[in-house]
């Protein structure tokens, strides 16, 4: 039953993601990448991380793909080839991408990794180590006692892009009291 | 199920976005592609901590997603800002830095 699941999950993720990079119409796309990231939720919970498979699902297939469907919808797109055209950089893109896919799965087949997952229920403290929990009580400890710095420094990253995002989006041309920005050259 | 079979997952998915980044035009799918490999690369995180039994690798993972999210944003209103000046999205139209 286990494996069921695990090998529809990983079916599902596989295909939809292959849909987001083959498919030629970007809505598709969006709604194919957001079944992908609920098979990577599904993968998570079934490693015992339901925190981090809830926070998957609300973070990225709410918030962050909404936002990447609201400007596919924003920008009109015009129906052109969806791939590169240039051949060289066909070949080597398929070529790199499966030199890459042969080499992390070779490398992951490796005799090492070969081994089945530890019992949760024999999780004990190893020196400074945080011990591995499903309980979301787990991560709330982790995050405000020993990442307290990082959690206030990706606090600083969020306002950073937040500016940044205003700045990027204000049309400049349009508050510079009249004076237009110089023209890029047309080439 | 082992270990190597979620690594195994991962390094598929990682692929199938750098093919996507390597491969598509658009440049709003060159975006969804790049979150599909840092997608992957936390399932590599998850797995790896749940088969240590440590929660550091999951609680970098927090972090991922709260880097990805602030990625896209940023990502997002670049392209909308190209798309005003260009009319386009398709990567090939963006070559100023190339002289």
């Amino acid at each position: 039953m286990h494996e069921i699941f695990f090998y529809f999950l990983v079916a599902l993720t596989a295909l939809s993601s292959l849909s987001v990079v083959l498919g030629r119409n970007p809505v598709n796309g969006a709604m194919s990448m957001i079944l992908a990231l609920v098979g990577t939720a599904g993968l998570f919970a079934m490693l015992g991380s339901y925190m981090l498979a809830a926070l998957q699902i609300l973070v990225y297939a709410g918030a962050v793909m909404v936002l990447f469907v609201f400007i596919i919808m924003l920008i009109d797109i015009p129906a052109t080839a969806a791939y590169r055209h240039h051949w060289g950089t066909l070949v080597a893109a398929i070529l790199s991408t499966l030199t890459l896919g042969g080499g992390l799965t070779f490398l992951f087949l490796a005799p090492e990794f070969r081994q089945s997952m530890p019992d949760i229920a024999g999780a004990a403290s190893n020196g400074s180590g945080l011990v591995f929990s499903s309980q979301a009580v787990a991560y709330g400890a982790g995050l405000m006692g020993k990442y307290m710095l990082l959690v206030q420094v990706i606090g600083i990253l969020l306002l950073v892009a937040m500016v940044g995002v205003i700045v990027v989006s204000k049309d400049l041309r349009a508050t510079n009291s009249g004076k237009s920005l110089p023209t890029p050259p047309s080439n | 199920m082992m270990l190597s079979h979620y690594l195994i997952v991962s390094g598929i998915l990682f692929s199938i976005g750098f093919l996507g980044v390597l491969l598509r035009k658009n440049t709003l799918v060159v975006l969804m592609s790049l979150e599909l490999m840092l997608n992957a690369v936390n399932l590599l995180f998850v797995a790896f901590s749940r088969y240590n039994l440590s929660l550091d690798g999951s609680i970098f993972v927090f972090f991922s997603i709260t880097v990805a999210a602030a990625e896209v944003a940023v990502g997002l209103a670049i392209v909308v800002a190209l798309f005003r000046l260009k009319q386009t999205v398709f990567v090939d139209a963006f070559n100023e830095m190339k002289n």
